[in-house]
C-alpha cells in the first residue's frame, strides 16, 4: 500500500470513489426531495389560501375590509357577520335538520348500493353483463339530462294530478330515489360495492351455502361484516355529497330548509330585511355564512380524514 | 321406470333468481326513474309541453321545431355549448396529468404525508357550487393567486410581468392560440388543482396496488427511475386513467354553462320542451365524446390480468 501522494493518485483510490458516490447520492436526494417540498407546498397553499380567507374574513368588520392594510389577520376581529348568519340561517334547527336529511340518506345509500353490488358482484346468469353496462351508462349519463320529466313525474305521481310527491317536509322523491339505487351518484357506489365484493374469495361462501345458508344470510351474516372498508367510504362519501348537494335537493325537494339552501340565501335575507345595499357587507354575511356551513363538515372531516382517505384505497375501486 | 320430478330449481335457475332478488330494488329504480325519465326527455324534446290546470302535463307534438329553436334561433346555447365542450377537453388532460404527477408525489414517504393528503382532499368536502362561489370571490380579494391579480399588480409586487412574456411569444410566432391556450391553462390553475381531488385519491389507491417486487425486479435489472415510470407505473395505473377521464368529464360537465341554461329555460322561462331539447343535445355530445376518448385511450390501456 503505497501512500497517496499527489492528486491524481487520490482522485483514483477507491476511498475517493466512494465518498463522491455517497454525495452526489446525498445531494440528489436532497435536491429531489427539496423540490418536491415545494411543489406540494405550493400547491397546498393554493388549494388553503382561499379556505383562510374566507375564515378570516368571516371575523372582520367593516373597517377591517375597507382598510388596505389589513391581511389575513383581522385588526378588529368581530363576531358581527357570523351572529348574524347564524340567525338568518335558523342554524341549530337547519343542522339538525339537514344532519337528519344526509345522515338518513347515507344509510340508506349503504343498504341499498350494498344489496345491489352484492348482487352484481355474485350472481351470473344470461343478461347480468348488460345490466351492469346500465349502471355504468346510468353512472354517464349525467341527471341534467333527464331531471325535468323527473320533477313533472313527481309532480304528478302516476299520472295523477292530485299526487304531488314534491313538498317542503318529506323529501319522498329523494328518498324513492335513493331506496332503488338511482340517487345521488349511487352508481357510482354500487361500483365500488361491487368491486369490493369480487375481491372477498368465494370459498367463504360457497362454505356458507354448503352449511344451509340462504343467499340473503350469506350476504347479512358473512359478506356485510366482512365490507366495512366500502361501508366506511360509501357512507362518508354519501353523506358529504348529500350535504353539499343543491341539485337534487333544489329540483326535487322545492322549498327545503338544508343547510347548502339557507347559506345561498343568508345574504339576501340580511340585505333585505335589514335594508343595506352596501354589496361588501351582503358579501360579508355569504362568508359568515360559508363558514357556518363547512365547520360541521370540517370538523368531522378532522376526526375521520383517516377513513375518507384510506377507506376508498382499500375499498377496491381500483380492481 | 319413472322419471323422477325435478323438485325446485336447477342450480342455473336458482342463481339467476336470487340475483334478480339482490338486483330487484335497482331494476325498479332503473326502470321507473331512468330509462322512463330518459325517454320522456326525448319525447319532451319533440312537442310544445305545457301544463294545464286541472290536467296536468299537455303536449303538442312539433317534430324537430324545438330543437330548430335551440340551435338557430337561441342566442346563446350554441356559443355556451360547444365552449363548455372545449372548457371539456383542454382541462381533462390537464386534469389527468396533474393528478397523477401529485399521486406520485403523494405516495412517497415523507414528514408530514398525512396532513398533505389531508389538504389535498379537502376540495371534495367543499364541494358545493354556493361554497365555490364564496371562495373564488375571496381568491380575488386575497391576492391568493397569480391568476386573480392584474398584471400590472403582478409587476409591482414580483418584477414580474406575465405581458412580457405574451409580447416575447407574440414576437417568436408562437400562433394567438397556443399563448391563449397557456394563458388560460395558467389562469385555470386553480380550478385545475381544486377538480383533482378525487382523481388523485384514485391514482393514489392505483399506485398502491402495483406490487411492490415489479420495482424491484426493475431495480435491479437496472432500470432508471425514468424508465421504470414508463414500463411499470404508467402501464399499471393506465386503466385508472379511463376512469379518471370518465369522472373528470362528468363533473365539469355537470357544472358547466350549458346545464345551467337547461335549468333557466325550465324554471325560468317554462320553455320546458326547449329544455329537454337542450339537455338531450347536450347529453349527447358529451357522451359521444366521453366514449370516443375512452374507446381511443382504452386501447393504450395495459390489463395487467
Amino acid at each position: 500500500m503505497g501512500k497517496i501522494l499527489n492528486i491524481k493518485d487520490w482522485m483514483n483510490s477507491p476511498r475517493y470513489k466512494n465518498n463522491v458516490q455517497k454525495w452526489t447520492g446525498k445531494t440528489k436526494n436532497f435536491v429531489m426531495g427539496l423540490f418536491i417540498a415545494i411543489i406540494l407546498a405550493g400547491v397546498c397553499y393554493i388549494i388553503i389560501a382561499p379556505v383562510l380567507g374566507l375564515i378570516s374574513t368571516a371575523f372582520m368588520s367593516v373597517e377591517d375590509i375597507g382598510n388596505p392594510v389589513v391581511f389575513l389577520i383581522p385588526a378588529a376581529p368581530s363576531l358581527y357577520n357570523i351572529s348574524h348568519a347564524f340567525g338568518y340561517m335558523d342554524y341549530v334547527a337547519t343542522l339538525i335538520r339537514t344532519l337528519i336529511y344526509s345522515l338518513g340518506l347515507a344509510v340508506l345509500h349503504v343498504v341499498v348500493c350494498s344489496f345491489v353490488g352484492y348482487g352484481f358482484a355474485r350472481f351470473k346468469f344470461r343478461g347480468s353483463e348488460f345490466l351492469f353496462a346500465l349502471v355504468i351508462v346510468s353512472i354517464v349519463i349525467p341527471i341534467h339530462a333527464y331531471m325535468i320529466p323527473m320533477v313533472q313525474g313527481f309532480r304528478f305521481f302516476l299520472g295523477n294530478p292530485d299526487w304531488n310527491l314534491i313538498n317542503d317536509t318529506i323529501p319522498w322523491p329523494i328518498i324513492l330515489l335513493t331506496a332503488t339505487g338511482v340517487g345521488v351518484r349511487s352508481g357510482l357506489y354500487i361500483f365500488i360495492f361491487r368491486q369490493f365484493f369480487r375481491g372477498i374469495p368465494k370459498e367463504i361462501e360457497e362454505a356458507a351455502f354448503v352449511d344451509g345458508a340462504s343467499p340473503l344470510g350469506t350476504y347479512l351474516r358473512i359478506m356485510l361484516p366482512n365490507a366495512v372498508p366500502a361501508v366506511i367510504t360509501v357512507f362518508l362519501f354519501s353523506f358529504v355529497w348529500q350535504y353539499n348537494d343543491v341539485y337534487y335537493a333544489g329540483n326535487l325537494f322545492v322549498g327545503n330548509r338544508l343547510m347548502a339552501n339557507m347559506m345561498s340565501s343568508a345574504g339576501f335575507m340580511y340585505s333585505a330585511t335589514q335594508q343595506i345595499t352596501n354589496p361588501m357587507m351582503v358579501q360579508m354575511i355569504t362568508f359568515g355564512a360559508v363558514v357556518l356551513t363547512i365547520a360541521p363538515i370540517l370538523i368531522i372531516y378532522l376526526f375521520l380524514q383517516r377513513f375518507f382517505v384510506e377507506g376508498l384505497e382499500r375499498s377496491g375501486i381500483v380492481g | 321406470m319413472q322419471k323422477r320430478k325435478r323438485k325446485g330449481f336447477s342450480l342455473r335457475r336458482r342463481e339467476m333468481l336470487s340475483g334478480l332478488l339482490f338486483l330487484s330494488p335497482w331494476l325498479i329504480g332503473i326502470t321507473v326513474f331512468f330509462l322512463w325519465n330518459l325517454i320522456q326527455a326525448m319525447r319532451w324534446s319533440f312537442n310544445y309541453v305545457f301544463i294545464e290546470a286541472g290536467v296536468g302535463v299537455q303536449f303538442r307534438w312539433l317534430g324537430l321545431d324545438n330543437f330548430n329553436h335551440i340551435f338557430r334561433v337561441h342566442s346563446t346555447f350554441m356559443q355556451e355549448m360547444f365552449e363548455s365542450i372545449l372548457q371539456i377537453v383542454i382541462s381533462v388532460p390537464l386534469i389527468i396529468f396533474f393528478s397523477l404527477f401529485m399521486a406520485i408525489l403523494l405516495n412517497r414517504h415523507f414528514i408530514g404525508r398525512g396532513l398533505v393528503r389531508a389538504i389535498f382532499f379537502l376540495p371534495v368536502i367543499m364541494g358545493s357550487a354556493a361554497i365555490a362561489n364564496a371562495i373564488e370571490i375571496t381568491m380575488g380579494m386575497l391576492m391568493g393567486g397569480m391568476s386573480h391579480v392584474p398584471p400590472e399588480a403582478l409587476r409591482e409586487a414580483t418584477g414580474f410581468n406575465a405581458a412580457i412574456i405574451i409580447s416575447l411569444l407574440n414576437e417568436f410566432q408562437v400562433p394567438p392560440q397556443v399563448i391563449g391556450f397557456l394563458v388560460d391553462t395558467i389562469a385555470n390553475l386553480h380550478e385545475v388543482i381544486r377538480s383533482a381531488g378525487v382523481q388523485i385519491l384514485i391514482f393514489l389507491a392505483a399506485l398502491q396496488s402495483i406490487p411492490p417486487s415489479m420495482y424491484e425486479v426493475a431495480q435491479i435489472e437496472g432500470a432508471t427511475g425514468y424508465e421504470t415510470f414508463w414500463k411499470i407505473t404508467l402501464p399499471m395505473v393506465s386503466p385508472l386513467i379511463v376512469t379518471n377521464i370518465v369522472f373528470t368529464v362528468i363533473d365539469m360537465y355537470a357544472n358547466s354553462e350549458t346545464v345551467e341554461t337547461a335549468r333557466i329555460t325550465f324554471f325560468e322561462l317554462q320553455n320546458f320542451g326547449a329544455s329537454a331539447a337542450m339537455s338531450l343535445s347536450s347529453a349527447l355530445l358529451v357522451c359521444v365524446a366521453l366514449f370516443s376518448i375512452c374507446y381511443i385511450v382504452s386501447r393504450h390501456v395495459f390489463y395487467y390480468d
